[in-house]
């Protein structure tokens, strides 16, 4: 008997819990080719800020061990773009959508919210690790009360039956206040996690691998696998009714799994995307494949399964 | 209607071997050899299944050829843990190769004199470009360099190919000492060139175009600027291109280019984010000053 690989994220069910994480899927037609779009759970947009924004000076990307360091500086055609052509197509081709958003502040952030109303979108994600201009260059993500504020103008402009995800990171927080405030603030979900800081540096130049420097560059892959997990795993117990997205070097289906029983209810697959075009497929399969073959009949009951027992 | 969307297989190689202090693999892939339109690369995997090596390496495609219904190759140096261990595959290995990316050199209309400028490994994508500009009637004239002899890759494939073969190394031990850009213009002018191809880092590619600017021909570039991915996904290789609207955007090298008009790449600004770009700091105001010097 195929398992059941519906997942409940909030108001949303999703069909299956695989989905791309922000950033990683191009506009979902670079991807389009190697993975089909309509099978995965969703496709999450790279983030849009409401102009066009050129990014960081190249480079920017170095390979580390089982990971890659890169400072893209969030480059994209702006909001307008994303609606015009993009969710339109994505749409056009069967694939769910969520949105992920990137602003200077709380009030930028509700603007975009707006601009996707009516919109079929499946979900918002609100990046949480953009700077924020007010606070000497640190990032929403720093201060609970900041993030707080910017959840709660994005929850205020989205349509009540389209949930609202959180993207934390984990550098420099107490990753449970953070996710609690967030909680409060009206997030129906919790994104865990965004790269982890860190620094690559090229010895022939003698200048770091990456241009935007050591404040932007961030370590993605299954170098981080380890951080992630346990990252979902202390917010699940922290919040346990709230679905959590997980993130963070997810490269198979075990991993998946390995995520769900954590605390997840549903896995972003970023950086292995980068290596394996086809590997949102690819690890949907090996996730269905793992489920049949232990006789999981319901790819919910994994969900959180981990906590208990043994601690 | 054919497709040319690139696809994701693994494949067997079929051999591996010497080109001076080049490699050569050649692997059995119908599907990309059908696709493969001249100066259009593939994007690699190395280190096996489990590699903690997860950036693709991309390499030009130097030759398709019908063989076990179609068979691809590509040239490569070693250089780091990536192309060493390429080093190591043996026939039946296999690779998982995505492929053919990137946009293809665009073809003249009509029959046209054309110059195919190329240093090291950037002459790889320059083959299978002068074979299908031979098959539409074009003269076709090589300029090829090196730091040394073993380093121009494929004297001999461009003498069957070319009309003339010029060959220039950094320490003279082929052809003239120097770059091949020194002899760019000397061929332009006895080959009567109408059309410049080049393939090579940026800097000389830069020196090509600006020749060419001189004689007033038109010329095609293709860059080599590092990918991670080569789908287009990641936004990891831009470079700063003037679209037909005047306006620069952060093109991706793999998906928009690799091949670029030259006028239209901002050569002096690779591997910056030049003011005026679209969405760069001050790209507003550089846009608010031409609409007021229009105006004015
Ligand atoms: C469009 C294109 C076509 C190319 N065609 C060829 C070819 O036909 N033959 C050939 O020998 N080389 C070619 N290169 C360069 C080739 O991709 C690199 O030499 C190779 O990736 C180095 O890998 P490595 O593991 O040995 O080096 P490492 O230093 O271990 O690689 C680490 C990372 O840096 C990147 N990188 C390192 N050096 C370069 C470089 N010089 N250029 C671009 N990326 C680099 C790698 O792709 C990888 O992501 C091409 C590059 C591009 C962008
Ligand atoms: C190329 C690339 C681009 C990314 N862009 C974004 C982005 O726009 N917004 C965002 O919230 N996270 C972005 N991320 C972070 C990923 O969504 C993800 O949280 C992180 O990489 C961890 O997952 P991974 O190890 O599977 O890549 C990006 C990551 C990469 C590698
Ligand atoms: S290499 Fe990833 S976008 Fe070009």
């Amino acid at each position: 008997m195929r398992p059941d690989l519906t997942v409940r994220l909030g108001s949303w069910e999703a069909p299956n819990p695989v989905l791309t994480a922000a950033g990683c899927a191009g506009t979902g037609r670079e991807l389009a080719p190697f993975c089909d779009l309509s099978r995965i759970g969703a496709v999450t947009t790279k983030s849009v800020m409401i102009e066009p924004r050129a990014g960081n000076p190249m480079p920017r990307m170095a390979e580390t061990p089982s990971g890659m360091v890169s400072a893209l500086g969030l480059q994209g055609p702006g909001i307008d773009v994303l609606v015009q052509r993009d969710l339109p197509w994505l749409v056009s081709q069967g694939a769910r959508a969520i949105v992920s958003l990137a602003g200077s502040g709380p009030q930028e952030y509700s603007e975009l919210a707006h601009r996707l109303d009516g919109l079929s979108i499946c979900a918002v994600e609100v990046n949480l690790s953009c700077v924020n201009p007010a606070s000497q260059g640190r990032r929403f993500a720093h201060e609970p009360a900041e993030a707080a504020a910017v959840v709660r103008a994005v929850r205020d402009a989205t349509a009540g039956d389209v949930p609202v995800f959180a993207k934390l990171a984990v550098d420099g927080v107490d990753l449970r206040e953070l996710a609690e405030a967030c909680v409060t603030a009206g997030a129906d979900g919790l994104s865990l996690i965004n790269t982890v800081r860190g620094l690559a540096v090229n010895i022939d130049t003698r200048r770091l691998a990456v241009a935007g420097g050591s404040e932007q560059g961030g370590l993605s892959g299954p170098a981080i696998r380890p951080i992630a997990l346990a990252a979902v795993h202390d917010v699940h117990a922290t919040v346990p009714d709230v679905p959590i997205i997980g993130m963070g070097g997810v490269r198979s289906g075990t991993d998946v799994m390995e995520f769900m029983l954590a605390g997840a209810s549903a896995v972003a697959v970023g950086t292995a995307i980068v290596h394996d075009p086809g590997a949102g497929e690819r690890i949907l399969r090996e996730f269905t494949e793992g489920l049949e073959r232990r006789g999981i009949e319901r790819a919910a009951d994994l969900v959180g399964a981990a906590h208990g027992g043994n601690e | 209607m054919s497709d040319f969307r690139p696809v994701q297989v693994r494949v067997p190689v079929l051999s591996v071997r010497h080109m001076d202090s080049y490699h050569a693999i050649t692997v059995v892939a119908p599907s990309i050899a059908e696709r493969f339109r001249s100066g259009q690369f593939v994007a690699v995997a190395v280190g096996g299944e489990h590699s903690s090596m997860l950036l693709r390496r991309v390499f030009s495609i130097h030759d398709v050829k019908p063989d076990f219904g179609g068979t691809v190759e590509f040239v490569f140096s070693e250089r780091g843990n990536g192309t060493e261990w390429l080093a190591e595959r043996r026939a039946r290995d296999l690779l998982d190769v995505v492929g053919p990316l990137g946009r293809p050199f665009p073809l003249p209309r009509d029959p046209v004199n054309c110059a195919l400028v190329g240093e090291e490994q950037g002459a790889a994508a320059l083959f299978p470009l002068a074979n299908t500009l031979r098959r539409r009637g074009c003269r076709v004239d090589f300029a090829l360099g090196g730091a040394t002899a073993d380093r121009v890759l494929g004297t001999a494939q461009a003498r069957r190919l070319g009309e003339t073969v010029s060959v220039a190394t950094g320490d003279g031990s082929a052809g003239t000492r120097g770059g091949v850009l020194d002899l760019v213009s000397r061929l332009i002018e006895t080959s009567r060139t109408e059309v410049v191809y080049a393939s090579a880092p940026v800097p000389v590619l830069r020196s090509v175009a600006a020749v060419a600017e001189k004689y007033d021909i038109p010329a095609q570039v293709r860059v080599e600027e590092a990918m991670a991915c080569g789908t287009g996904v990641c936004m990891g290789c831009v470079v700063p291109v003037v679209g037909e609207d005047g306006i620069t955007r952060m093109a991706r090298a793999c998906v928009d280019g690799p091949v670029f008009r030259a006028e239209r790449l901002r050569f002096g600004d690779v591997g910056t984010i030049p003011f005026d770009a679209l969405g760069a700091p001050g790209w507003k105001s550089a846009v608010e000053d031409t609409a007021v010097r229009e105006a004015g």
